[in-house]
């Protein structure tokens, strides 16, 4: 049913398998802490071992999001993020890399607001590669789901510890690109699930699906990146990475001259953790 | 008038949770199965007759309902017109008409097994109901409130902590009602297995804002039966505040498909629409999503909730239930505002010619009937919805008038 995508994804897990790692996805919120330091970071993300990245939408409330996110929201609300301006981002990344897929992660309504076919066309000729829209869940399909597939983007759903044997199957239907699964029953950044959990959950979807299996949630380090990756097809990590942009910004807001650097180092080190896994 | 989805008012939500395009299901995938699980336990609550009957034990016995109809007659003689009657849902137990959801949806949470109750509030009315039931029934109570809240409804804090519950300051965005609902969302994310959440209004994923209304619409069912007794007809204009809007639809509801009744919602208009500091998201805002369901919301041209503005905390959300949105869009209702100050001066009235103080979210809708009663014939019956009780609000008008206490 799905017109013909950019196949950045697909490439992606093919070159992977081939390579027999998992893949390393960062996510960083657009705009944070500025919108030309949150594009300096997006730019170098590649280059510090991301294979796919997450590109967090501003959402002035984020349900789903711990302190840590809430707190990039805030810092991009500031700098004046907009879901217009994230996309032109997305293009401007685009004249560097046209390789690395690039997945918009938010909340419904700003993309409502914009305009679902509108914003569905702009997405896919700046480049994004597919969405994940947090609620959204699999019974507002016709919303944007269906569109977005129609459209040649991917939409990603979140499969989370409450699925259970008799909702997998909904949620899978529709779902392409790759399944994320949620290892916590939890908000972004809080507890994290102990490897038994994460490698039997992410078994059990694999009966269900052949598409690739991203766990994220609840992963901070590089040694619980490699722990994931031994399991799942990908580990996405958030909280984590903007909390080193928290960290290196001073009580008066400024960013300190390192920060681009200390970001991508970290990013660094965790995909050190999930290329060395295996 | 006619309704084009069908020929009766009370034919939505569909099993989706859709009033019209409003509505839904907008949650996190962590949360479906809750969800559903909330909407099967209470599909078969309702057609039990046992629940039915603890429901109406705990209304009548706990609650102290039917709550009194009685005529405003120095009001009525003040505005010259209209016959103004109070529905007294301020005499229900804890002072406001929240406590009637809260009875109906305790007793669903223990059907359902949960030990753990969480809730937002706003003024805190629905925060001491809440507590109150969990009181009653033993259950862990754990309250998110804006801090901002907590500052300006202080008495309803300590109400609250008598009660045993927990109350958690909420400082994430604006300090305010929708921020302890999206705390309360994070919480029920983290504690899925023993938590139930009892949301205080008409508003949040299907079935909430379907299930508050029925247990609400007890208000106007016992409107029809006073009315009845005590005027031998059906009242001409019945008038509500709206945040959520819990009170609105629980006095509006039976009388939806009679549709000779005007219907008037009164929302919160802050200082001014104009001047973009007002709660009232069906006259100043644009359909969107928030909080599981699409309504009419604050928000700017990228989607960003904006910051309410009422003196009343319990109307002070930029959001409104979705089954108001549909009625507002069809027409049924009619919705206005009223100003701060506006319900400041029908506080001041209704407490010196009727020795009742109301609560300043009552005080609004009082404000829309002294706008329209004078015009209205003698004959005109009009019942007001005298939700709350104004005993917490009295620091504040203090404040307001400039009164230290």
């Amino acid at each position: 049913m799905n017109e013909v995508t950019t196949g950045r994804i697909e490439k992606k897990f093919k070159f992977l398998k081939k390579e027999g790692r998992a893949a390393f996805v960062p996510f960083i919120m657009a705009a944070d802490p500025t919108l030309d330091l949150s594009l300096d970071i997006l730019k170098g993300l590649p280059a510090a071992g991301a294979d796919i990245i997450e590109l967090g939408v501003l959402f002035s409330d984020p349900m789903a999001d711990g302190p840590s996110i809430q707190a990039a929201g805030l810092r991009a609300k500031s700098a004046g993020a907009n879901l217009r301006q994230t996309l032109s981002m997305v293009r401007e990344f685009r004249k560097v890399d046209d390789v690395t897929p690039i997945i918009l992660m938010g909340y419904y309504n700003p993309i409502y607001i914009y305009g679902n076919e509108k914003f569905l066309i702009d997405a896919k000729n700046s480049g994004v590669d597919g969405l994940i829209v947090v609620d959204l869940p699999p019974e507002e399909d016709k919303e944007l789901c269906l569109p977005a597939l129609k459209k040649g983007l991917h939409f990603i759903r979140l499969a989370t510890p409450t699925t259970d044997e008799n909702r997998i199957s909904t949620v899978l239907n529709n779902t392409s690109g790759f399944v994320y699964y949620v290892s916590i029953a939890g908000v972004t950044g809080s507890k994290s699930a102990s490897s038994e959990e994460v490698h039997s959950a992410v078994k059990n979807i694999k009966k269900y699906t052949e598409l690739p299996i991203a766990v994220g949630f609840g992963i901070k380090t590089p040694e619980q990146a490699a722990i994931v990756s031994r399991a799942a097809d990908a580990a996405v990590v958030g909280s984590a990475i903007v909390k080193v942009i928290e960290d290196n910004i001073d009580e008066t807001g400024t960013p300190s001259d390192n920060l681009v650097d200390t970001v991508l180092e970290f990013v660094s080190s965790l995909s050190k953790g999930v290329r060395e896994s295996r | 008038m006619t309704n084009k989805f069908s020929n009766s008012y009370k034919s939505v939500p569909d099993k989706e949770g859709h009033f019209g395009i409003f509505g839904g299901r907008y949650v996190a995938e962590t949360l479906m199965p809750l969800i559903l699980q909330v909407e099967e336990s209470y599909a078969q609550a309702k057609s039990d007759p046992e629940f039915s009957n603890e429901l109406k034990y705990y209304l009548e016995h706990y609650v102290g309902r039917p709550s009194p109809l009685y005529f405003a007659s120095r009001l009525t003689e003040f505005f010259g017109g209209a016959k103004v009657y109070f529905k007294r849902d301020e005499l229900n137990h804890t002072g406001a008409h929240k406590i009637n959801n809260c009875i109906g949806q305790i007793l669903l949470a223990r059907r359902m097994g949960k030990k753990r109750i969480i809730a937002e509030t706003g003024a805190g009315q629905h925060g001491v109901a809440t507590a109150t039931v969990c009181a009653l029934f033993g259950l862990e109570c754990v309250i998110y409130m804006g801090a901002k809240d907590i500052e300006r409804q202080a008495p309803n804090v300590f109400r609250m902590k008598l009660l045993g519950a927990e109350v958690i300051p909420v400082k994430s965005g604006t300090s305010t009602l929708k921020d302890a609902m999206n705390e309360a969302l994070r919480d029920w994310v983290s504690s899925v297995d023993n938590t139930y959440y009892l949301i205080g209004t008409v508003a949040g994923p299907h079935p909430y804002p379907a299930m508050v209304r029925d247990f609400q619409s007890i208000i106007g069912q016992e409107v029809r039966e006073q009315i009845l007794k005590s005027e031998g007809r059906l009242p001409d204009t019945l008038v509500a505040c709206i945040g959520g809007g819990s009170n609105a639809i629980g006095l509006f509801y039976d009388f939806l498909d009679e549709t000779d009744i005007n219907l008037i919602g009164v929302e919160a208009a802050g200082h001014g629409i104009k001047t973009g500091k007002h709660a009232a998201s069906l006259n100043g805002g644009v359909p969107g999503v928030l909080h599981g369901n699409r309504t009419y919301l604050l928000q700017d041209d990228d989607g960003q909730i904006l910051d309410a503005h009422s003196i009343s905390a319990g109307l002070d959300y930029p959001g409104i239930g979705p089954e108001h949105s549909w009625l507002h869009d069809v027409g049924r209702v009619n919705y206005v505002s009223v100003q701060d100050s506006e319900a400041l001066e029908s506080f001041k009235l209704c407490s010196r010619l009727e020795g009742i103080i109301p609560a300043l979210e009552p005080a609004h809708a009082l404000s829309h009937v002294g706008r329209i009663a004078p015009k209205l014939p003698g004959d005109h019956i009009l019942v007001v919805n005298m939700c709350g009780r104004g005993d917490k609000d009295v620091f504040t008008v203090a404040d307001s008038l400039g009164v230290v206490i």
